[in-house]
């Protein structure tokens, strides 16, 4: 699914007022997230700067993109500490790929040799999981399929350089995995997954999300 | 790892691979994929933000200033950057060379650019990426290039720009061209889109596909003569999902500077406040080349 330009300029779908998605719009995917709300008739903001961010925002959608490039525009946008905030009060928070590793308490490089205790660091590390980036290796190991999803059903899934959960800590639940590798985890209204929805036509995921 | 996931999982070669490939490339809009030529320039443009980086041994700018032919990059050099960065490395081929092309894909790079700022190969033919797994971009001057290419299998685009100049103009027009075309294309009557196909020399398929949608069926970048914050706003602005900066970074006098500026104004092109503040105190942006004092016009090179 390639999404319609006018989502790269569009700020807002929807009524307004209350009960809105935020999407983190700094880099990457989410002009496709956007889409997906779209289908499901629910109202939905892009998160730019700070300003983007009011009571109105029910929840938070962290897209797919490159984990660096978002954690730095997150910091310069002034969005990370009402997002944190947002998090820290329980209200519903979904990452999808690279939202992952921006929600990870520990996150490993490729190889697994390296494991950062992002607790300390300047990101949300909200999500007790430890992640491995890249997991399964560069882009020829990208790749398309179809598994189970905890009070779901089976979906498509979709995984684009993507990262897996080797290890679903206290306090979190797995939510599916694809040959013996977590891939989606779950801990109170925080949802991380490594695969991208919104690159699927298959709307149930984000129903869920939107249920919560 | 990779051999495990391919034996039990459902993607087939072709079509998936294919979809798999754009998708990587939607995965980048709204960042900025920049040159490299070191491990080290490749940790500084990770650190600043940049969403990819395009392994290269020169610069574009330096392949214009020393001349001569220019070929893809020692492969020993890119694997030094693909083990620095954990962001997606690119690597350039030239145009119609197949077996720079199979070089890249053994060495499991994860974007080819099949590129002008190379010495072409093929004065003909470009290479049928419809044969590979591993995604292309390709530089585009028109929408007649743009959807020529994707029929051979590029699953993304960027203007041709003119690359190593520092000036933005040819981006410019090359970005403004292609969507003046898409409106016109749009704007037609169902039975006229078979002669607007024939007299874009593209298969009607995919001329139908911008008519019908009113936009490439792939992600769009601009490349070329991007040297400053402003230059990236203005080519998100035109519409462009993200850029490319050659030169413009590693050419400047303060790059890790820059080139987090650049990334802040790609993300936030809209914003003319923040984009006054990105553009204070750059250092020296590089020097730049007029488009008409260049001997070597590289967007010609594979029409």
């Amino acid at each position: 699914m390639v999404v319609a330009v006018q989502y790269i300029s569009k700020e807002r779908g929807g009524e307004q007022s209350h009960d809105v998605t935020g999407i983190l719009a700094v880099q990457g995917a989410f002009a496709e997230h956007a889409a997906m709300l779209d289908r499901l008739g629910a109202p939905w903001r892009l998160l730019r700067a700070a300003d983007d961010f009011d009571d109105s925002i029910a929840r938070v959608i962290l897209p797919g993109g490159e984990s660096t490039a978002q954690s730095k525009l997150l910091h310069s946008s002034g969005l990370f500490d009402p997002i944190e905030a947002h998090i820290k009060a329980g209200k519903p928070v979904l990452g999808t790929c690279a939202g992952l590793i921006l929600l990870a308490e520990h996150v490993q490089t490729a190889d697994g040799d390296t494991i950062t205790d992002r607790r300390d660091g300047p990101y949300f590390a909200t999500l007790p999981v430890h992640v491995r980036r890249n997991a399964y290796g560069r882009q020829l190991g990208s790749f398309h399929t179809t598994a189970p999803f905890e009070g779901i059903g089976t979906i498509p899934m979709t995984f684009i350089r993507a990262p897996f959960i080797t290890s679903v800590d206290d306090g979190a639940e797995e939510l599916a995995s694809v040959d013996g590798h977590v891939v989606a985890a779950r801990s109170g209204n925080q949802i991380g997954i490594s695969f991208h929805p919104e690159l699927d036509t298959d709307t149930r995921l984000h129903r869920m999300f939107l249920s919560l | 790892m990779a051999e495990e996931t391919e034996s039990k999982n459902a993607t087939k070669p072709g079509e998936d691979r294919a979809a798999l490939n754009r998708q990587l490339a939607q995965m980048l809009k709204g960042g900025v994929i920049m040159d490299v030529t070191t491990p080290e320039q490749a940790k500084i443009a990770e650190d600043a933000g940049a969403c990819a980086v395009m392994a290269l041994e020169r610069i574009p700018a330096d392949i214009r200033a020393a001349g001569g032919v220019s070929r893809m990059s020692d492969p020993a050099m890119i694997k030094g950057i693909q083990r620095a960065v954990s962001i997606p490395v690119m690597a350039k081929v030239r145009i119609g060379h197949i077996a720079e092309a199979r070089i890249l894909q053994a060495i499991d790079i994860d974007y080819i650019d099949e590129s002008e700022v190379l010495s072409p190969a093929d004065d003909v033919y470009h290479i049928d990426k419809t044969q590979f797994k591993v995604p292309f971009v390709c530089g585009a001057k028109n929408l007649g290039e743009a959807l020529r290419r994707i029929a051979e299998g590029a699953s993304m685009i960027r203007t041709k720009g003119e690359p190593g100049t520092g000036d933005v103009i040819q981006a410019v027009r090359h970005m403004r061209t292609m969507n003046r075309q898409i409106h016109e294309l749009v704007s037609l009557r169902d039975d006229e889109v078979f002669e607007a196909a024939k007299k874009l020399e593209v298969p009607y398929d995919l001329a139908k596909y911008v008519h019908d949608n009113g936009r490439l069926p792939v992600v769009n970048f601009a490349a070329g003569g991007v040297a400053t914050p402003a230059d990236a706003a203005l080519m998100m602005e035109l519409g462009a999902e993200g850029v490319f900066v050659g030169s413009g970074i590693f050419k400047s006098g303060d790059p890790a500077k820059r080139a987090a500026a650049i990334v802040k104004a790609t993300a936030n092109w809209q914003d003319a406040d923040l984009l006054a503040k990105l553009s204070e105190n750059l250092g020296e942006a590089m020097v730049g080349i007029n488009e008409d004092e260049i001997k070597t016009i590289m967007a010609a090179r594979g029409e």
